[in-house]
């Protein structure tokens, strides 16, 4: 398979050089050379943790704020939360090459789709696109996201697009290296019908529980929530963050 | 399935003609006897702060080969356009070369927009090309300017990630020169408590890092002006030798001399003077 450039794509799809070079082991994973390894260690779903949540008119996100290189934290305050449209955004773990660059795609693509059908687009155009760009080149990136958003057709929606390239909505998700943690709190803790404020407080929650157990995940959290009539973004300090039992 | 897609138009100057003739080098070294030239790294500690009229950027001056200083007073602090200045650390030859590109395309951009370039279209420029490159172009960036919208100091890495930031640091020196921001920054400080923070930033890194060393360089932009200081700080001179160890005349005794005169003819004799004008 080798990956077209075409103008959609902004030229950034990634230039496949020979695999077959020698010296290579077979891995494939793209950090083995020991050159600067930015963003979202080792593991395979990126130091992070994201989440988002569904609620009647609208949807909570939320992210940690740390990003990696290797031990080092390269940045402290980084904001995973990005704009894609006026109510549409993804959360990104994974390589913060990889997502930036398809972010940065897709916000191009979801935009001049908007100004030709000349009204706000719906999340799942843009989950679509992301899940386009992810399934294509999946052997060449490493990236999980979650867009989330709000449009007139069906309200707030969550959708799921983990590595490898599968779409799917989900009424709440987590993903990134913290997320393993709190599977067990999403499952026990979430009912449907929860108010903004009970979602805020819910993220937060679990997004405090992650950063405790995940060394990869820290700093602030940032949450954002995204209705009809805007979008409210908020930031949780370190010293304010949830309590919880810690051994 | 070793195939790679050359375009018919390659946009940029890196052409990937010598990739076939490089393996084949790199795979038979052994029996070939001889080693490969290092690429010549720039160690480096290079940083970035923003303070209340604009941005500092510092950057050390050693670039190494290896163990061994290659440049001992090399610049780091490279011109993007005439109110943006870029850092550049990893390979010498790629921060030099991906500037000056993003330098000249930038500048076209400037003439056919008739504005002055915003900080935020080179940062797109440059992560833009480093992410095609996936890497393999080892450019670590401190891009740092002020435009229409104010100040602005971004980081960007090898692979096309950027972080904007309002204090950032690169290179084999960072973690020092992070260790005196984290203990020192804050926001809207004064012209001169911003040098003196970068400056010592930079010393942290050149005398408790090995990549980095020699002198401190400087490059403060505000609107309107930039002040290039080069040196800003001359950390390391050359100390002065206070042994001689050349020997006077007559220290030998001469016990016979002999000449012999060469026998020469002067053919011709011309003088070209050169124009240097």
């Amino acid at each position: 398979m080798s990956p077209a450039v075409n103008h959609w794509t902004f030229g950034i799809a990634p230039v496949v050089l020979a695999k077959t070079r020698p010296g290579a082991t077979g891995v494939r994973w793209p950090f083995t050379s020991g050159r600067a390894r930015e963003a979202l260690s080792f593991c395979a779903c990126g130091s992070t943790t994201i989440m988002a949540v569904e609620f009647d008119g609208g949807v909570v996100i939320g992210a940690d704020s740390r990003t990696t290189t290797g031990a080092y934290i390269a940045n402290r305050v980084t904001d995973k939360l990005t704009p894609i449209h006026d109510r549409i955004f993804c959360c990104r773990s994974g390589s913060a090459a990889d997502t930036q660059a398809i972010a940065d795609a897709v916000s191009y693509q979801l935009g001049f789709h908007s100004i030709e059908l000349d009204e706000p687009p719906l999340v799942q155009t843009a989950a679509n696109l992301f899940k386009q760009m992810c399934y294509r080149y999946r052997e060449e990136l490493m990236a999980g996201i979650i867009v989330a958003g709000w449009d007139k057709r069906r309200g707030g929606q969550v959708y799921t697009v983990p590595m490898g390239g599968m779409l799917v909505r989900q009424p709440v998700s987590v993903g990134g290296s913290g997320s393993s943690y709190i599977y067990g709190f999403i499952d026990s803790k979430y009912k449907s019908g929860m108010t903004k404020e009970e979602c805020l407080r819910f993220t937060a929650d679990a997004l405090a529980l992650a950063m405790e157990r995940d060394g990869s995940s820290g700093g602030v959290v940032r949450l954002a929530a995204i209705t009809e009539s805007g979008l409210e973004r908020s930031v949780i300090l370190g010293n304010q963050l949830p309590t919880f039992f810690s051994a | 399935r070793g195939t790679f897609n050359l375009k018919a138009s390659p946009v940029g100057a890196v052409l990937f003609v010598s990739l076939c003739r490089n393996t084949l080098l790199e795979a038979n070294v052994a029996k070939l006897g001889c080693s490969l030239p290092p690429a010549r790294k720039t160690g480096t500690t290079i940083c970035g702060v923003v303070y209340k009229d604009g941005v500092v950027l510092g950057a050390d001056t050693r670039a190494t080969e290896g163990m061994v200083v290659a440049d001992k007073n090399c610049s780091k602090i490279h011109y993007i356009s005439p109110n943006i200045y870029c850092c550049g650390a990893g390979t010498a030859a790629d921060t030099e070369m991906t500037t000056q590109l993003i330098s000249s395309n930038l500048e076209l951009h400037s003439l056919s927009t008739n504005r002055l370039p915003r900080v935020a279209t080179a940062n797109r420029m440059l992560k833009q090309m480093l992410f095609r490159y996936q890497g393999y172009i080892g450019a670590a960036l401190v891009l740092g300017g002020v435009d229409c919208n104010g100040p602005h100091l971004y980081s960007i890495y090898p692979h096309g990630s950027t972080d904007k930031l309002p204090y950032v640091t690169m290179g084999s020196g960072s973690l020092a020169a992070m260790a005196v921001f984290e203990d020192r920054f804050k926001p809207n400080m004064e012209e001169e408590e911003a040098k003196q923070l970068v400056r010592d930033a930079i010393a942290a890194g050149i005398f408790n890092d090995l990549g980095s060393g020699s002198n401190i360089d400087l490059c403060v932009i505000t609107k309107g002006k930039v002040d290039y200081l080069r040196p800003h700080d001359e950390a390391n001179k050359k100390g002065v030798r206070t042994g001689d160890y050349k020997y006077k005349h007559g220290t030998t005794g001469v016990l016979t001399k002999q000449v012999t005169t060469l026998q020469l003819e002067v053919m011709d004799e011309s003088v070209q003077t050169m124009d240097t004008s």
